[in-house]
This record gives structure tokens, sequence and C-alpha cells, in this order.
């Protein structure tokens, strides 16, 4: 089973969409769980919400255009478990996320589509977000390694935990290969499981 | 120092430490819907792989089945075209199966426990981030994304990080008219929507000790709401008699050995926390949302809050949620008009959730203008309503009588809000939009709340529609 890509180093241009608890259900509204494969979801990210700004969408302003680094706030992701959440901003074009924080399943589902969520403290968010405002061409550099984003004016602190640095810098984020590595203990362990030894 | 229920379920079923520090989780029930399971399957087609454990894996259908018009094909074709994809996915990997024709078709949280498939000490598994449902007997539980959902068909393992465990302990006693909905409601009002983000809940306490199973079940429900994407209540005797005499539990000398190994992973009395939250029931009064959060939330007879009254980040966001609900700062919760009220979910369509909702409907009618409907959580529960005659109490007071699904919960079959509705809801997520209309707004209350408002018109305290 050959792995994943290595992800070590993300640059692009952002586009904050500020807010907090931002659910999933605003970033892909149910009714998109309506089709059997995730292909033709990129379109309909933030759908409503976009719909509703008529227009004034930081991803309908064309100043960040082909943005692939989505800046947010706090608990980015909330709600419910849909993996068409993160799988729509993917195929929307975002290759990064940096955020004060992100709800747990939504960071994991991220994780195992390549697709980095980094953490930052909120006054650099803020100014992060700021910075795109007033120059949104600038560019941005997420450093998986170092944990750092760079842009023109200097570096913000940021930070990927452990597990999921390791599984982008190995390119063994998805973990599927490993997980069909063992087999045997795989075997091992339902072996000692009462419940499926019958007690 | 005693382990915790956390530690002894984990460890029983680590199969390693993976290089990035997570561990290899197996998996003892994985549990699969038709909405976030047919790119699973088709990933796993596309390796060339097939179901590692068949006889774990257990399938039914609830998000997008229509709960009033039954016949197939469903006239929605997107509907039938996800059934067929489930259909043919059991089929291929020979995996059971409950759909209508059972009679034991359901949402997912439910029937799992209904069915006595749901045990302690088990971990578990299912595309849906209402998992942590199955938490009430003891078992560790997860919602995943459906890669997540391909990796535990291919292989009946994840890779998951341990979370800490903070212990919620709930004392004293809850007042008349105030249930477990009100409670978990009152827990993330208090410690907020990402209180709980990479924590397990623990709950217990006198007030939990004392709740049945389909109480616990309400509570462990919204875990996730809180953050947290595990919430359990140890085992006990209430566990063991809910669990004894169901389809796939175990029978005889099994279950006594059962019972007692269920028993022996409880928390013991000094095991150790990442943190301890206590708090008093006598303090929780009926709860209703007022925002586009769960933890935005206050009791009925309390006012919608006032910005000044919240401090930074919270306020943004408030300010977003009082637009989206044309709320007014400082406004009474209660008299609130509704549009529709909506018994059903995987958190309040329980047979006992229903039994509360009627006891307030009975002899009532449903005030003008208002449409409302009760979705039972599975078939089985809406034959045990109807054994019980819940139906013409409902229907008597001009409620509609409907089939199992979610329904109403996520509009992703034919029951959706119009426009701004506003509605009464005993499900779990009041998000823009969840309801299906993207300018549809949802207040979250318990079941009995729900026929209250029902009853009234607007948000009422049933605790005087009770008493007159
Ligand atoms: S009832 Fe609602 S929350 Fe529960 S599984 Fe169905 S859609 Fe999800």
């Amino acid at each position: 089973m050959s792995d994943g890509a290595v992800i070590d180093r993300i640059v692009g241009r952002g586009v904050p969409v500020r807010g907090n608890d931002i659910d999933t259900d605003r970033i892909i509204p149910a009714r998109y769980l309506r089709e059997i494969t995730f292909e033709g979801l990129g379109p309909h990210a933030f759908e409503d919400d976009r719909r509703a700004l008529n227009g004034a969408h930081p991803l309908d302003d064309p100043r960040f255009a082909g943005a692939g680094v989505l800046v947010v706030n706090e608990n980015f992701g909330c709600g419910s478990s849909r993996e068409h959440a993160p799988q729509a901003l993917l195929r929307r074009g975002i290759q990064a996320i940096v955020g004060e924080s992100f709800a747990e399943i939504f960071f994991g589902n991220c994780v195992t589509i390549g697709l980095p969520c980094v953490t930052m403290d909120p006054q650099h968010v803020e100014s992060l977000q700021a910075l795109l405002d007033e120059a949104p061409d600038a560019e941005l550099a997420i450093d998986i390694d170092a944990q750092q984003v760079v842009t023109d004016q200097g570096a913000y602190p940021a930070a990927v935990p452990a597990s999921a640095r390791a599984s982008f810098l190995t390119g063994r984020w998805d973990a599927l290969g490993q997980l069909l590595e063992n087999a045997d203990e795989v075997q091992a362990t339902s072996a000692r499981l009462p419940y499926l030894t019958g007690w | 120092m005693a382990n915790t229920l956390l530690d002894t379920v984990w460890d029983m079923h680590t199969v390693r430490r993976l290089p990035n520090g997570e561990t290899q989780l197996f998996i003892g029930l994985h549990l699969v819907h038709e909405v976030t399971s047919p790119q699973a399957f088709q990933m796993l087609a596309e390796r060339g792989l097939r179901v590692r454990y068949p006889e774990r894996t257990f399938a039914t259908v609830d998000h997008i089945i229509p709960t009033d018009a039954q016949q197939r094909p469903y006239a929605d074709g997107m509907a039938e075209q996800m059934f067929a994809a489930i259909e043919e996915n059991v089929r291929v990997n020979d995996l059971p199966f409950f759909d209508r024709s059972t009679g034991r078709q359901g949402i997912v949280h439910v029937i799992g426990p209904e069915l006595g498939l749901t045990q302690p000490g088990m971990t578990i598994a299912c595309g849906d981030s209402h998992t942590s449902t199955h938490g009430a007997f003891g078992a560790v539980a997860f919602g995943v994304g459906t890669s997540q959902v391909r990796d535990v068909l291919a292989t009946q393992c994840m890779s998951v990080a341990k979370p800490k465990l903070r212990r919620i302990e709930v004392n004293g006693r809850l007042s008349a008219g105030v249930f477990a909905k009100d409670v978990i409601l009152h827990i993330i009002g208090s410690l907020g929507v990402q209180g709980g983000v990479g924590y397990a809940y623990e709950y217990g306490g006198t007030v939990l000790d004392g709740m049945s199973m389909d109480e616990r079940m309400t509570i462990c429900n919204m875990s996730i709401e809180g953050g947290a994407r595990v919430g359990y209540v140890n085992p006990d005797a209430t566990t063991e008699a809910y669990i004894e005499g169901r389809e796939y539990a175990p029978a005889g000398d099994e279950f006594q050995r059962a019972a007692a190994w269920w028993r022996s992973l409880a928390s013991g009395p000094g095991a150790s926390y990442d943190d301890i939250v206590t708090m008093d029931g006598a303090d929780i009064p009926p709860m209703v949302t007022w925002g586009i959060n769960p933890g935005q939330v206050t009791g009925v007879d309390d006012v919608v809050p006032s910005l000044e009254a919240l401090d930074g980040p919270g306020r943004v966001t408030a300010e977003e949620a009082l637009e989206h609900m044309s709320l007014e700062p400082g406004r009474p919760v209660a008299g609130i008009p509704i549009d529709v009220a909506f018994v059903g979910s995987c958190t309040n369509a329980r047979l006992s959730d229903l039994h509360e909702a009627a006891r307030v409907a009975q002899g009532g009618r449903v005030a003008d203008g208002v449409k409302a409907l009760v979705v039972p959580g599975s078939q089985r529960i809406r034959a045990e309503a109807e054994a019980a005659g819940l139906h013409e109490i409902f229907q008597e007071a001009g409620f509609e009588w409907r089939e199992a699904g979610c329904s109403m919960c996520l509009a992703m079959n034919p029951d959706k809000l119009q426009g701004d509705q506003v509605c009464a809801s005993s499900s779990n997520r009041n998000f823009k939009g969840r309801q299906g209309s993207p300018t549809g707004r949802t207040l979250l209350m318990s079941p009995a709340m729900v026929a209250a408002a029902a009853l009234a018109g607007e948000v009422a305290d049933v605790r005087r529609m009770v008493a007159s």
C-alpha cells in the first residue's frame, strides 16, 4: 500500500473567513450529502452563507480568488462529522486552514485527506486576517515542521499537534496503509475481547 | 490507583501505537447508515479490499428516508439512488441490514441499543457525530468521517488519539418538568460548545445514577455539541436491566458472565481525571436555545441575553445569532412565537420521550397555524407507542404521526422548514440552515417543552402547563 505525498510546506494566498463556531452544516449544507460521491462538492462550499451575503462573502470576493489558505477563528468545523465539509474545501482548492482552534472530528477528517489545519494565537490570527484585508495578494508559507506561518511581514508561531505533524512529514496521513499492515495483531486483539469470544 | 472505564476499555482495544503517536484501536461494533457510507464502500472497492469483519458491521437507513410516503422507488431520485447504493453495498459485502422490511429500521443510534448490539466495554464507531450516544452503556463510542468508515470496514481499526477525561457530576435532584435534555443543554451552556474538545466526558453523580437508559442516551448524545467526541456513563444495574433479553444480548449464563465483566469496567472510586466539574441538578430549569449553536441557551423563565452581558469572542457569535434569529436582546424567552414543532431525532425520539410529550399534548390542541410532527426513533418505538395509544393522543391534538427516521433533524428528506419559520425542536442542533431552510430558525428544548410550545403557539414553560 503506497503512502501519500509528504506535506511539509504549503505556499499560497490566504482568505479570511471570520466567525467562531462555524459548523459543518454551514461549510456544506446537508442537501449536498445526497450525492453518493464527493466529486462535485467544491462549488457548494459555504453556499448558504454566500447566498445570504449576496456576493459579500470572502469566498466571492474577487481579491481573494484562487486563495489556497483559509484563515478562520475558533472551533471551526464543529457539528456533524460529515467528511463532505473538508472534501468540499479541498475540491475548492483549499490546501491548508489556519485558525484559532478546530473541532476534533473535522480536524481528524482533514488530516486523513491531507489538508493541514494549523492553529495560532487569537491575536496572531486577527493580525493575519487584517493583513489579508489590506494586502490580499500577500503570500503565506505554512511550514509544518517549523510550525510557523511566514509572510513578508514576518513569521507567526503556529502549532500542529505532534501526531498530525508526523503524519504530514512522513506522507502517512492516510492511515489505511498502516492499519492494513498487521492483520495478525488485530486478530490477537480481537481474541482477548470477552464480547467476541463468548464471555 | 483505580483505572477509569476509558483507560480499561482503551487498553484492551489497543492493537499498537502507531509511529505518529496515535493508537491503532480495534473497533468492536461498527454501525453504518446510507449517507456517510457510499464513498467509503467505493474507496474500498477501488483499493480491491473487502469488509474485514462483516459480522461486526450493521447497517440501517435513517437520514434520507421519507417519513410519510413509503412507496419505492422514492419520488426523490437522489434518495432512491442513495438507497440503491446501500442495498448494493450490504449485499456485496454480506452485511446485516435493518431496512424497513425487517421491522427493526430506525435512527442508527436508536436501534443499536434497542437491538442489544450496543454493550458496555465495546469500542463503537459510526460515520456520524452522534455516535457518542452509545456511551450511555459504558462503551467508548466515536463519530468518524467517511475515510475512517473506510478504515474500519477494511481493518476493523481506526487511528485515533486517546482523549483526556473530564468527569461531570450532576448531584442533587431535578425539579418536576426538567428532563435529561435540560441537563445536557445546561452542561453545554456552562462549559461551552468547545469546552470538550480533546476530552471524553464521563457523566456521573446522583442525577445520572437515577436516570433511565433513555435519559442517559439523551445526555451522551449531545456530548459532541459540547465539543467532546466521546461521552459515557459507567455501567450499573440499570444498564444490565436494559440489555437483558434484547436480540443481540448475551443470554442465560453468558449474560451473568457478561454482566460481571461490565460491572468490573466502571471507573473505581479513586480513579484520576484530568478535570472534574460538579453541578447541582436543582439549579437546572427547562432550557431553550436562543441562538445558532447549542451553547447559546438559557432557562425558559430567563431572557435573551443582552450583548453587553457577553464579553469577548462570544459576542461576535451572539450578534450573528441574534440577527439570524431576529430576537431582541433582553426579551423573555417564553412567548417567542413558533411555526413548527418537531418531536424526534436520536436525542429525543425514544419511547419515554414520546410519553412525556404525549402527557403534555393530551387533551390539548395544536395552536392555529403551527405544524406539529412526531417522528419516532425506530419502527419498534413506533409500534410500542401505538400499543400504548400515544399516536391517538398526538393525532387528536393535531400532531402528525410519522414513520421512523431522522426527518426534520437535518432535513435531508422532504421535511424541511420553509423560509424563516421558527421551529421548537427536540433535536440537537440549531445551526443556521440545519432544518432545511437557510433562513429557518431552530429552538432546542425537551420533548415536553416542544409539545407545550406546539399547544401554546409560542415558547411556554412546561412546568406551568402541566400544573394548570
Ligand atoms: S437524528 Fe439527527 S443527529 Fe441523529 S443521526 Fe439523524 S440526523 Fe444525525
